[in-house]
C-alpha cells in the first residue's frame, strides 16, 4: 500500500457520494420512464388493450348450418346429407405432423391421397383450425383409434355432415355438386357480403341445382360464443345462437322418368330435355355420359379428376344446356308454322320435287334421289322433304325466319335455373355481323339461307332450347320459362313456396295453323319416319326426326378422336303427348347416332312410354338395324 | 447449552441487515402471491420455486458471514475461475436452442456465464482497491479489460441478457470507481443518439435483409420486433404483443388474482419467468406495480446506503454495483415486457421462477450485508 492511499479519503468519499446521488438519480430516472410507460398502458390506453385481451379471450365459432335436400317430383331423395367420423388434425397442436400421420397410418388406414389432400388443406387454413384427415372411419377405425388416443394429441374424431347422391350417377348433371369452398368462390362470397354467413363452411355448390340454389340450401350459419385459449381450444361456452338450416328442393323432375331416359341411352352420348308444356316443369333431363357426383364431395382424386376431364366423351358437359347442335330436320314443323303464319303457303300449296333445288349455281340436293314428287306442306313433314324447306327458306328470307324462330327461343337462354347455359346460334345477317370481324365473312350469302331452311348451316341450338321450342309448340304457342325445382320448402316450417309457372310470352299463332302442323307431326309417328320406333304405341304421339350432319366447332378434335363412330351424323327426335291434350314435350339427341329416326326416336318412344303408361322398358334402347328411313 | 446455541444464532443472523432483510422478505412474499397465480396450473412449480428461494437465502446467510476483506481475497480466483469456465463452454459447451451457454460437467449443467454478474464486479473492485490513490487513465483501461474479455466470451455464446447485466456490474464499478465525465457523457450522448437513430431509420434496416455488423440475426429480430412488433404478430413479435396487452387490460387496479385472461388462457409465454410482469400487472394493475417499484426503490436506496456506509473502496465498489445491477434487472426486464426494451432474457429480481438468477441474486444480497455489518464507523 502506497502513501497517496490515505492522501485525501475525504475527497474520494465526497466523490464517490456525488457518484451514489448520480446512480440513485438514474434510478429514479429509470423508474419515472417505466410508470410513465405503465400509466400510458393502464390508465391511457386501458379501454383499448381491455378490448383487445377481450378480443383474444372470445371468439366466435361458426355452427354451420344443415344443406337442404334435393327431392324429385315424387318425394325420391337426390341429394341428403349423412352424419360421418371423421379423423382431424389441429396442425397448431402437433408440433410433427409427418410423424403424426405415419404413427396414426398403424391404427387407421391412411393413404397416399388422404395424405395430399390434408397437405392442401393445411395450405389454404390457419393453424388452429382442425382440418380432416380421413373421412368417413369405419366403425372399427374408430374404435381402434379411440383405444389409443392418447398417443395422438392434438388429433380427433368428429362428427360430421356429407353431403350424398344416393343416386349415384343418376340426374348428376342436373344435380351438379358441391365442393370444397375455393378461392374464387370466396372472392364471389365476399362480393356478395356473403363471407360471414359462410364461416364454418366448408363446401359450396360447383355447378348443377347445388350451385343455383345454393343460397336457399345452404341456411343461415349459427353462432357459439366461446372462450378461448392461446392455443384456440374452447374452455367454455358463453352463449350460442342457432344455425338455420337449408331449405328443401322439390324438383319438377321425375326421378324414374330421368332414370329410363338415362337407361335408353345406353353407352350413347347425347342429351333429352322434357318438358311439361303448360308449366314449363322439366321432367327430365339427361346429358350422356354421366358422372358420380359423390366424387366430388371430399375433393375428387387427381386421377378422379383426369379421367372425366380427358375422357373423349366429355362426361362433365352437360350437353343438354351447353351442347349446341343443329337442329336438322326437327327444325321443318317450325318452319312450316312459319310459312302459314306469315302467308307465305298454304296447306294444300304443293311444289313438285325434283330431288333438288338448284340456287344460284349450286344444287341443294335432297336425300331422296329423284324426290318425293308432288309435296305438299303436310307430306314435307311426314317424309321429310328438304326440296320443299329449300323452296320455302328462299322465299320467307332469313330476316323472317330468324324473327319466326327467337319467339320460340332459338338462338337465347332459355333461363333455366342452372347456371351458364349456352345461347347457341339463331343465325341472321346480323348475327353474322356480330359473329365474324372480317368484312367478306359478316357478308350474308342468300345460298346460306337455304340450308338454314332444313336445320343445318349456321343453326345451332341446345336441346333444352329445342325441348322448350317443342313445349310451346305444343302449348299453342304460350312459352314458359323451363325450370327445374317446383317448390322450396323450409325445413323449419314446412312452408313451401312454389316456383309458379312464369309465362314469358304468348305467341300469335292461329289455332289452324297449328293444327295443321301437329296434324303432320301426328302423323309422323303413325306412317312417316317415326312410325317404325311408334308402332303399336296406346296414345297418339306427335314427333319429327332430325339428321344433323356434323358441324363440328372442335373438328380437330373429331379427327383427333379418328374413329369413324364419331365422324356420324348426329341423331334428333323431337315429340310431344298425347298429341290432343300435351302432358309432356321433348327433345332427344344422340351424338353421332345417325339417322334420327334410328337412334333418337326409340328413346323418345321409351321416354313416353314410362311417362304416359309407367311402362318400364325391358331393357336398354336397341339399335333398330333394319329401318331405312330418311331424315 | 442455551447460551452457546443464542450466541451461535446472535453470530450467525446478527450479520442480517434488518431493512435489506425486511425489503427482501415482502419481495418474496410477493413472488409467492404472482407466481402462485403464474403457475397455478403446475403446482411442481410452485413447490420447486419454494425449495429455490430456501437454498438461496442459506445461500445469502452463508456469504453474509463472509468479511469483506475475504471477499476480496476470493475476488481474482473467482474470475480467473469463471473466465477459464467460459472459455471451456466457448470450446467443449453444449448448444442448445442455437446458443453454447452451457458446460456439462457429468453430473450438473453449469451456465458460467451466470456467475461472472458476480464475479467481473468483485473483480474490477478488487483491482481499482489495489491502485486506490495511485489510479491513472490506463487503470480505466485495463479495468475495462477485465470486464471486455469475458463480456467477449458471453456475446459470443451468444446470451444478451447476461452480457447486459455483466456490462451493467462492470460499468457501474468504473463508474462509483471515478471514471471521468468525460467519457460518460459523451458515451451516454452516442449512446442516445444510436436509439434516436434506431427508432429514426430502423425500419428500412429491418426490412434488408442484410445482417447488422456484430449482432447475430435473432438479435436483429428482437430490436426490428420491438420497433414494430406487429410485423411479425404470430413469430417473435407476439411475446411483446401479448404482454403489452396484459400489462393494459389490467388497469389501474388489475383483474384480481387468478383472474387475468390473457395469463390462465396462456395467452403469455413464459409466465412464470421473464414475463412473470405481465402477470403480476394484468391482475394487480397499475397499484400492484407501484408496491412491487417501491419494493426496489426501497431495496435499491438501501443497497446505495450501505455503499456510500462502506468501509473500503472495494466494498463501496462492490456494494453500489451489485446494487445498481438489481436496478439494470428490473429496468431491463419491465422495459422488455412492456415493449420499450427488446426482449433479452432478463428475469424479474426475486419475483421470476429460476433457481439461478435467485442464487445469483442472494449472493449479491450476501455480501451487501456482509459489507454493511462490517462498514466504517460513522464519523461521530
Amino acid at each position: 500500500m502506497t502513501a497517496s492511499e490515505f492522501s485525501n479519503p475525504e475527497q474520494a468519499r465526497a466523490r464517490f457520494r456525488l457518484r451514489v446521488v448520480v446512480a440513485g438519480g438514474v434510478v429514479l430516472a429509470g423508474f419515472l420512464v417505466l410508470l410513465t410507460r405503465f400509466v400510458f398502458l393502464q390508465v391511457v390506453q386501458h379501454d383499448y388493450y381491455f378490448t383487445r385481451a377481450e378480443d383474444n379471450r372470445i371468439t366466435l365459432l361458426p355452427v354451420v348450418p344443415n344443406r337442404g335436400l334435393i327431392l324429385d317430383r315424387n318425394g325420391v331423395v337426390l341429394a341428403r346429407n349423412y352424419s360421418a367420423y371423421t379423423l382431424e388434425i389441429t396442425p397448431g397442436k402437433v408440433p410433427d405432423l409427418d410423424a403424426m400421420i405415419d404413427a396414426l397410418s398403424s391404427v387407421v388406414t391412411i393413404e397416399a391421397r388422404d395424405r395430399k389432400r390434408f397437405r392442401r388443406l393445411l395450405e389454404e387454413s390457419k393453424n388452429f383450425e382442425s382440418l380432416p384427415l380421413r373421412t368417413r372411419l369405419s366403425d372399427e377405425e374408430v374404435a381402434r383409434f379411440v383405444a389409443q388416443r392418447y398417443r395422438f394429441p392434438g388429433v380427433d374424431i368428429k362428427a360430421r355432415l356429407f353431403r350424398q347422391y344416393p343416386q349415384g350417377e343418376l340426374g348428376s348433371h342436373l344435380l351438379g355438386y358441391i365442393g370444397r369452398i375455393s378461392d374464387r368462390d370466396l372472392a364471389r362470397l365476399e362480393a356478395e357480403e356473403l363471407l360471414s354467413a359462410y364461416k364454418g363452411t366448408e363446401h359450396i355448390g360447383k355447378s348443377g341445382l347445388e350451385q343455383s340454389y345454393e343460397r336457399q340450401l345452404h341456411g343461415q350459419t349459427g353462432f357459439e360464443q366461446v372462450e378461448i385459449d392461446a392455443g384456440g381450444r374452447a374452455v367454455r361456452t358463453l352463449a350460442r345462437s342457432r344455425p338455420i338450416p337449408g331449405n328443401n328442393l322439390m324438383l319438377s323432375v321425375d326421378a324414374g322418368l330421368q332414370a329410363v331416359a338415362e337407361q335408353a341411352f345406353g353407352d350413347r352420348r347425347g342429351a333429352l330435355v322434357a318438358i311439361e308444356p303448360q308449366t314449363g316443369g322439366i321432367l327430365a333431363m339427361v346429358s350422356r355420359p354421366n358422372f358420380d357426383p359423390n366424387l366430388f364431395v371430399d375433393g375428387i382424386g387427381s386421377q378422379d379428376w383426369a379421367e372425366l376431364n380427358n375422357s373423349p366423351d366429355h362426361p362433365m358437359l352437360n350437353r343438354a344446356l351447353n351442347g349446341a347442335y343443329p337442329p336438322g330436320s326437327t327444325f321443318k314443323p317450325f318452319m312450316a308454322l312459319a310459312a302459314l303464319t306469315l302467308g307465305k303457303r298454304t296447306p294444300t300449296q304443293a311444289i313438285s320435287d325434283p330431288g333438288y333445288f338448284q340456287f344460284g349455281g349450286h344444287r341443294f340436293r335432297d336425300d331422296k334421289k329423284g324426290g318425293h314428287g308432288l309435296v305438299d306442306m303436310h307430306k314435307s313433314i311426314v317424309v321429310s322433304c328438304d326440296t320443299y324447306y329449300y323452296v320455302l327458306a328462299n322465299d320467307l328470307g332469313i330476316e323472317s325466319i330468324a324473327a319466326f324462330m327467337a319467339q320460340f327461343g332459338f338462338g337465347a337462354k332459355t333461363q333455366v335455373d342452372i347456371e351458364g347455359e349456352s345461347v347457341g346460334v339463331l343465325p341472321s345477317p346480323d348475327w353474322k355481323k356480330r359473329r365474324f370481324r372480317q368484312p367478306e365473312h359478316q357478308k350474308w350469302y342468300p345460298g346460306e339461307t337455304i340450308s338454314v331452311g332444313i336445320g343445318q348451316g349456321y343453326n345451332a341450338y341446345t336441346p333444352i332450347q329445342l325441348a322448350q321450342a317443342v313445349a310451346v309448340l305444343a302449348n299453342d304457342g304460350v312459352m314458359f320459362r323451363p325450370h327445374l325445382v317446383r317448390y322450396v320448402e323450409n325445413v323449419n316450417t314446412g312452408a313451401r313456396r312454389a316456383i309458379e309457372p312464369e309465362p314469358m310470352r304468348r305467341i300469335a299463332l292461329k289455332p289452324e295453323h297449328l293444327q295443321v302442323i301437329k296434324q303432320a307431326m301426328v302423323d309422323v309417328n303413325v306412317a312417316g319416319t317415326g312410325a317404325r320406333a311408334f308402332a303399336g304405341a296406346e296414345y297418339v304421339s306427335a314427333g319429327k326426326t332430325g339428321t344433323a350432319q356434323l358441324f363440328s366447332l372442335k373438328g380437330a378434335e373429331y379427327r383427333e378422336g379418328g374413329t369413324h363412330e364419331r365422324l356420324r351424323d348426329h341423331a334428333l327426335f323431337i315429340a310431344f303427348a298425347p298429341a290432343e291434350a300435351p302432358r309432356i314435350a321433348l327433345a332427344v339427341l344422340v351424338e353421332n347416332g345417325g339417322f334420327g329416326a334410328r337412334a333418337a326416336a326409340p328413346v323418345a318412344r321409351q321416354v313416353l312410354d314410362y311417362y304416359l303408361l309407367g311402362k318400364k322398358p325391358g331393357s336398354a334402347a336397341g339399335e333398330d338395324d333394319s329401318a331405312s328411313d330418311s331424315n | 447449552m442455551r447460551a452457546t446455541a443464542i450466541k451461535l444464532a446472535r453470530r450467525l443472523f446478527g450479520v442480517l441487515d434488518p431493512a435489506l432483510l425486511t425489503i427482501t422478505s415482502l419481495l418474496f412474499l410477493y413472488a409467492l402471491v404472482v407466481l402462485g397465480s403464474a403457475t397455478h396450473d403446475f403446482p411442481s412449480r410452485f413447490q420447486a420455486h419454494i425449495v429455490n428461494t430456501i437454498v438461496a437465502l442459506l445461500l445469502m446467510l452463508a456469504v453474509a458471514q463472509i468479511p469483506p476483506q475475504k471477499l476480496m481475497r476470493l475476488a481474482p480466483p473467482a474470475y480467473l475461475f469463471g473466465l477459464l469456465l467460459l472459455i471451456a463452454v466457448a470450446l467443449f459447451g453444449e448448444v442448445s436452442k442455437g446458443a453454447r451457454r452451457w458446460l456439462d460437467l457429468g453430473v450438473t449443467r453449469i451456465q458460467p456465464s451466470e456467475m461472472m454478474k458476480i464475479a467481473v464486479p468483485m473483480m474490477l473492485a478488487w483491482y481499482f482497491q489495489r491502485r486506490e490513490g495511485v489510479l491513472r487513465i490506463r487503470d480505466f483501461l485495463f479495468a475495462t479489460a477485465i470486464l471486455c474479455v469475458p463480456l467477449a466470451l458471453i456475446v459470443r455464446q451468444p446470451d444478451l441478457g447476461t452480457a447486459v447485466l455483466v456490462l451493467a456490474a462492470g460499468f457501474f464499478v468504473l463508474f462509483f470507481a471515478g471514471l471521468s465525465w468525460k467519457l460518460i457523457i459523451p458515451a451516454s450522448l452516442v449512446g442516445l443518439a444510436g436509439i434516436v437513430a434506431l427508432i429514426g431509420f430502423g425500419g428500412p434496416a429491418c426490412e434488408s435483409d442484410a445482417p447488422w455488423p456484430g449482432l447475430k440475426d435473432y438479435q436483429k429480430h428482437r430490436i426490428c420486433m420491438l420497433l414494430d412488433p406487429s410485423a411479425d404478430p404470430l413469430g417473435r413479435g407476439f411475446h411483446t404483443i401479448q404482454a403489452t396487452i396484459a400489462v393494459g387490460s389490467g388497469g389501474v387496479l388489475g383483474k384480481g388474482w387468478l383472474k387475468g385472461t390473457q395469463t390462465h388462457l396462456e395467452f403469455i409465454p413464459e409466465r412464470h419467468t421473464d414475463f412473470v410482469f405481465a402477470v403480476l400487472a394484468e391482475e394487480f394493475g397499475l397499484a400492484g406495480i407501484v408496491v412491487l417499484l417501491a419494493l426496489y426503490l426501497a431495496l435499491i436506496g438501501r443497497g446505495l446506503a450501505i455503499a456510500l456506509n462502506a468501509s473500503s473502496l472495494f466494498a463501496r465498489l462492490l456494494a453500489g454495483s451489485i446494487t445498481m445491477m438489481f436496478f439494470t434487472y428490473a429496468f431491463v426486464n419491465m422495459g422488455m415486457v412492456t415493449g420499450i426494451l427488446p426482449v433479452v432474457g432478463v428475469p424479474l429480481p426475486f419475483l421470476s421462477y429460476g433457481g439461478t438468477a435467485l442464487v445469483t441474486l442472494c449472493l449479491g444480497l450476501g455480501m451487501l450485508m456482509s459489507i454493511q455489518r462490517h462498514r466504517a464507523l460513522l464519523p461521530s
